[in-house]
């Protein structure tokens, strides 16, 4: 990793960070509560098409452990670490496969960041009753994941 | 490239077909307004408490505190120490199947019961 990457990297985790905490800001009243925005995945999405995986995976890691940190506690920290790391896992192999856009890759990935989590709720819990929020959590995360991918579609060239 | 191409409409597709069949799955479940709130802990019963009686539930439990205020038919959460305060989000709850979870506590209210199925199918004149 070059000094160049590790600045970049930095740099793009501050702003993911950022991203989630005006994402916190904006209320987002549907019901539904832990359903979110996921401004912090422009981040992310932008990382996997511009920069090598692995530092895609550094951002997403370091952005989920010092948000739990400085915000949150120890059990929010899992619930992002299930959603983030599944759902990059997804984009990385979709992204591979070339068969989508990057819209395409960005609802895949707000889908299964939402089945993540929502898989280590039942786990913790102990209850399967909670998997009753999946129909609005897939629809959530393909709203949401879409208006992403339309974003970093749009960014891509600028920054590049 | 364009925005979206066509293999975008297939994902796009599938994720609202799981979505409408969950949903499907979800509506078969909880038809109707049940009748007792039931509380668990950790996947362990804390207690079960009557829906048609209006009263207040506190939890002091290791993980923490909740109050449970049971009104007029539904239940909602009035008050908890957890770190998220998600459950005091919740809409109030009243039909059966639906639930509340405070996630940081470990905590799941559900309603259960079904209302009606303890009524006469039939009143024979």
């Amino acid at each position: 990793m070059t000094t160049k990457s590790v600045a970049r990297c930095g740099m793009l985790t501050a702003l993911a960070m950022i991203f989630g905490y005006v994402e916190a800001l904006i209320p987002f009243p549907v019901g539904i509560p832990g359903m979110k925005l996921g401004l912090p995945n422009i981040i992310i999405v932008l990382a996997l098409y511009t920069l090598p995986v692995y530092q895609a995976f550094l951002i997403q890691m370091m952005r989920i452990v010092l948000t739990a940190f400085l915000f949150g506690n120890l059990s929010m920290m899992l619930y992002s670490l299930a959603g983030g790391l599944f759902s990059l896992l997804v984009m990385v192999l979709l992204k591979k496969k070339e068969w989508l856009s990057i819209a395409g890759v960005s609802i895949a990935g707000g889908v299964s960041h939402n089945i993540g989590q929502l898989a280590v709720a039942v786990l913790v819990v102990q209850n399967l009753k909670i998997a009753f929020y999946l129909p609005a959590l897939l629809i959530a995360g393909l709203v949401t994941g879409g208006l992403i991918g339309m974003l970093v579609y749009k960014i891509k060239p600028l920054i590049q | 490239m364009r925005i979206f191409c066509k293999k975008d409409l297939a994902v796009i597709l599938l994720v609202v077909l799981a979505a409408a069949v969950s949903g499907l799955a979800v509506s078969y479940c909880q038809k109707s307004e049940g009748d007792t709130i039931r509380i668990m802990i950790d996947g362990v019963l804390y207690g079960e408490y009557s829906l048609a009686q209006n009263q207040t539930v506190t939890m002091e439990e290791v993980l923490g505190y909740n109050r449970l205020v049971i009104e007029n038919g539904s239940a909602y959460m009035a008050e908890a120490d957890c770190a998220d305060r998600y459950c005091m989000a919740y809409k109030p709850i009243s039909k059966s199947g639906e639930t509340i979870i405070c996630l940081p506590h470990r905590l799941v209210v559900e309603v259960a019961g079904d209302r009606e199925s303890q009524l006469p199918d039939v009143i024979v004149p």
